[in-house]
């Protein structure tokens, strides 16, 4: 009965991806309002709730205007080619593991295909994304979405390594790359375990998501919407769409990876998806507290950031993972202090010592 | 407090070195032969004494039979201020040297002046409209426009 | 076998969400780095000089107001001393000391909004913005008690002030004076440290001293590049003297020396505020004048310290009911005399900030 597992793991990722995209929408408005000491869309539908649904609506009224100089299959398969891998990541995430579960108990990882090669799958799909902005910049016969293109792929290109560099120490700690199994492992969340590589990988993991500081590409007082300056109605719907389905996932993965999954910290209740979306949304909350305060930074200080700060200590700590691995079992909350320690360490001594996001090197 | 500087003074000055340059003084304002007007604004500036480097206001007026371009100077380090003024007689195709080269603020300030009143700078770098299109006939301020 | 390339011009047209209006610069670029910059201006450009020839004293007043419309009381403030000094009008001594109040209030509001926008084109979302319009929505609301508007007062006359403030004006003026500094510590709190902010501003758009003084640049952009010159301390005007206030200065001239006079100047006002308050007499606010002002043969050139810079007015009258001539020195269009120089050789994300940090208005760059 495969094929029935997979219609209704298709049907749950699809609405679970579409409210909470669209939730996300409204979230991030409201708090990003409150932030700015205002009160964010409140009058469609009671708290704002329908508000989601106004944009869409607006949005598919809009007319679909094409110019005329473009090239007009990549102009068209442009979207399509960056929405749809956000989607896709969500196939290997575990829902809920194996086991017994608040409500109801399984016998097997509540994920679509649970591969064993589920972190390397979520790093090789999410890329595919870049080509389709890339795509979207060149198809559009403009100066702007062609400046935009050409940063987007340095900026995407620099911050994959460092990132995935500091999800292998991970993947050392829990000895595989499957996704269930990494939840498995985490009796304390590897957040404790491992606060550089947190660090290192949400900084990447926003960048790869173009949100602030790392913006450029979107940054609409420079080169107003970068890549998606000729695309109007559905199309920038999808790109839209595109980037909060892009957060969505790259939540639910450090969710996955660093917070424990569906499990909740130290077992005390029983596992659910349910804590798995109050994680995914704590995980938001702190991504929108980041937007709202800090400004952007510009192209070359993104860079120098990228490959002097980042990937140094991502390699390094990759190294005291290894180092740590040799250590006997059973000694978990000392190593927990130590690895804070070095963490707060490491990230004061590199900037204050070797280099600072203003791009000089501190001599 | 500014202290403006007499023109009787600072024109005996001015002709001990231009002797052909100034043409009238008065209490509080100089008047200098237009085409002198570089050499006129370089000596205020590089003299130690007078030492105005700030130039302040740069306009122009018309008078129906002529018109006075005036230049209000201060210097910074002494805090005292001139005024000096060029007339041009007649009305039509009034030329009279730039003092970009002496002062930078007067880049704008002097392209404004050719395109509201017609008064032409030679040796601007760059004397084209300002404020209204290329191509606007006619210069806005002048009495007989409109 | 050397690589060829082209520069490529970028029109940031007039229509842009970062250039504060509807100014446009054709920028040069070799890949990123700026060769070349024009501004182009001149899309708001309303004839305000003509119409001064046609429009008796008092009834220009109102068309100052448009002039740089985020401060419109300073406007109203210069083209009355100038026609005061041509005129040789003397003002009571309590309306000084509310052109003072007024003024500074003024200077504080409009550096709010400018120091906010900066960090807005930096892309700090609008949070810095929002909380500095928390502050300049409480001086709106003062302005709205004294004159019924919050945007184009048309509040000073010739000779002193249209009416006097109403009773309840003055303690909420005190309230606000008392609470303000706490907020500029919230704001230096937020925004100092910041290292994202202090490596994209420390040493951005560099105005050296001797260029800041040949091009004629005034107001926070002189006093960044380290000279120290004001108005109200080199040629006071009103009751500046009798005040006690200190006048900051930058060192090196690049944008975050800029930000920073811009925010010590709004401590300085909040102290001005409270000695005029306290030093404020009783009396009437304007002198009896014909309802024509009609001065006499000559000219004048009156200038205050407005927050852009320095506004003067240069005005020659005929004894007709209208001025010969108005001439307005606008300090929005000569600072951007040195923008040119202020960012070849930088990249396209300095140029916008830089053109914020100058603080352009258009109404008063085009009049």
């Amino acid at each position: 009965m495969d094929w029935l597992h997979w219609i209704i793991y298709v049907v749950i990722i699809l609405v679970f991806v579409l409210t909470l995209v669209m939730s996300f929408i409204l979230i991030e408005r409201r708090v990003v309002g409150r932030f700015q000491l205002r009160l964010g869309p409140n009058r469609v539908g009671p708290q704002g709730i329908l508000q989601p649904v106004a944009d869409a609506v607006k949005i598919l009224l809009k007319e679909d205007i094409i110019p005329s100089k473009v090239d007009r299959v990549v102009h068209l398969l442009a979207p399509i080619v960056t929405f749809a891998p956000a989607v896709l990541v969500f196939a290997v995430i575990p829902f809920q593991q194996a086991g017994p579960g608040l409500g109801f108990a399984l016998d097997a990882p509540a994920a679509m295909a649970n591969l064993d090669v589920g972190v390397l799958f979520v790093f090789a799909i999410s890329s595919i994304s870049v080509v389709g902005l890339v795509m979207a910049g060149w198809a559009s016969n403009n100066k702007y979405a062609l400046l935009g293109a050409m940063r987007t792929i340095a900026q995407m290109v620099s911050y994959e390594i460092p990132m995935v560099i500091s999800v292998l120490g991970i993947v050392l700690i829990a000895g595989s790359l499957s996704l269930a199994d990494i939840v498995d492992k985490q009796n304390i969340p590897f957040i404790l375990l491992q606060p550089l590589g947190f660090f290192i990988y949400f900084l990447g993991a926003t960048a790869e998501m173009n949100r602030s500081p790392f913006d450029l590409l979107e940054a609409d007082s420079e080169i107003v919407a970068g890549v998606n300056i000729e695309y109007s109605g559905m199309k920038f719907a999808m790109f839209f769409l595109g980037e909060y389905a892009y957060a969505l996932a790259v939540s639910t993965i450090t969710s996955v990876i660093f917070l424990g999954g569906a499990r909740f910290p130290w077992g005390l209740l029983p596992q659910s998806f349910i804590w798995l979306l109050v994680k995914i949304l704590l995980v938001f909350f702190v991504m929108l507290w980041i937007r709202s305060t800090l400004p952007r930074v510009r192209i070359d200080q993104l860079m120098g950031f990228a490959w002097k700060f980042l990937l140094p200590l991502s390699l390094i700590n990759l190294f005291l993972v290894a180092a740590e691995g040799m250590l006997p079992s059973g000694f978990t909350w000392p190593i927990v202090a130590l690895n804070v320690t070095l963490a707060v360490a490491l990230v004061v001594i590199w900037a204050n010592r070797f280099y600072r996001v203003g791009g000089a090197k501190v001599a | 407090m500014t202290i403006p500087l007499s023109g009787r003074d600072v024109a005996q000055k001015v002709a001990e070195q231009f002797p052909k340059a100034v043409n009238l003084c008065d209490g509080a304002c100089l008047w200098v032969e237009p085409v002198s007007i570089v050499e006129v604004a370089r000596y205020l500036r590089d003299t130690p004494g007078l030492d105005f480097d700030y130039l302040v206001n740069l306009t122009a007026v018309d008078f129906w039979e002529h018109f006075e371009v005036v230049y209000h100077l201060v210097s910074i380090k002494r805090n005292h201020s001139l005024v000096l003024r060029c007339q041009l007689q007649g009305r039509q195709e009034l030329v009279m040297p730039s003092v970009v080269e002496v002062w930078r603020g007067a880049d704008f300030q002097e392209r404004e002046i050719y395109d509201m009143l017609g008064i032409r700078f030679s040796n601007h770098p760059n004397l084209r409209r300002l404020l209204t299109w290329e191509g606007f006939p006619g210069h806005p301020l002048r009495k007989d426009w409109l | 076998m050397a690589l060829k390339t082209e520069p490529i011009v970028v029109n940031m047209g007039p229509q842009h969400p970062s250039t504060h209006g509807v100014f446009r610069m054709r920028v040069t670029f070799d890949g990123e780095i700026i060769k070349d910059l024009e501004p182009v201006m001149g899309y708001l450009h309303r004839g305000v000089e003509k119409l001064a020839e046609s429009r008796t004293y008092t009834q220009f007043i109102p068309l100052t107001d448009r002039l740089d419309y985020l401060a419109s009381m300073t406007n109203n403030l210069a083209y009355v001393l100038a026609v005061e000094k041509l005129g040789n009008i003397e003002v009571p001594p309590r309306a000084q000391y509310l052109r003072v109040i007024m003024a500074e209030m003024m200077r504080i509001s409009s550096h709010l909004m400018a120091v906010g926008f900066m960090i807005n084109d930096m892309g700090a979302f609008y949070t810095p913005l929002l909380y500095m319009y928390r502050e300049r929505e409480k001086l709106l609301d003062l302005f709205e008690m004294v004159c019924g508007q919050r945007l184009t007062y048309n509040y000073m006359r010739i000779g002193g002030l249209s009416h006097d403030v109403p009773p309840e004006f003055l303690p909420a003026l005190k309230k606000f004076v008392t609470e303000m500094p706490g907020f500029i510590d919230e704001y230096d709190q937020l925004l100092k440290e910041n290292e994202i902010l202090l490596a994209r501003t420390k040493g951005v758009g560099i105005l050296s001293k001797e260029l800041a003084i040949n091009s004629s640049a005034s107001g926070p952009v002189l006093r960044g590049s380290g000279v120290k010159w004001d108005i109200r301390k080199a040629d006071p005007y009103l009751v500046y003297d009798k005040l006690n206030f200190e006048i900051p200065t930058g060192t090196v001239g690049d944008i975050y020396d800029r930000y920073w006079v811009r925010m010590v100047e709004m401590r300085q006002s909040v102290r001005i505020l409270e000695q005029a308050i306290e030093q404020l007499p009783a009396g009437e606010v304007r002198t009896a004048l014909p309802h024509l002002v009609r001065p006499p043969c000559g000219e004048a050139y009156g200038h205050i310290e407005a927050p852009k810079g320095e506004l003067g007015f240069y005005i020659i009258s005929d004894t007709g009911v209208a001025p010969y001539r108005c001439h307005i020195r606008a300090p929005s269009l000569i600072n951007l005399t040195a923008l040119k120089d202020m960012v070849v050789g930088r990249m396209l994300a300095d140029a916008i900030i830089t053109l914020g940090s100058i603080d352009i208005v258009l109404g008063e760059v085009d009049r």
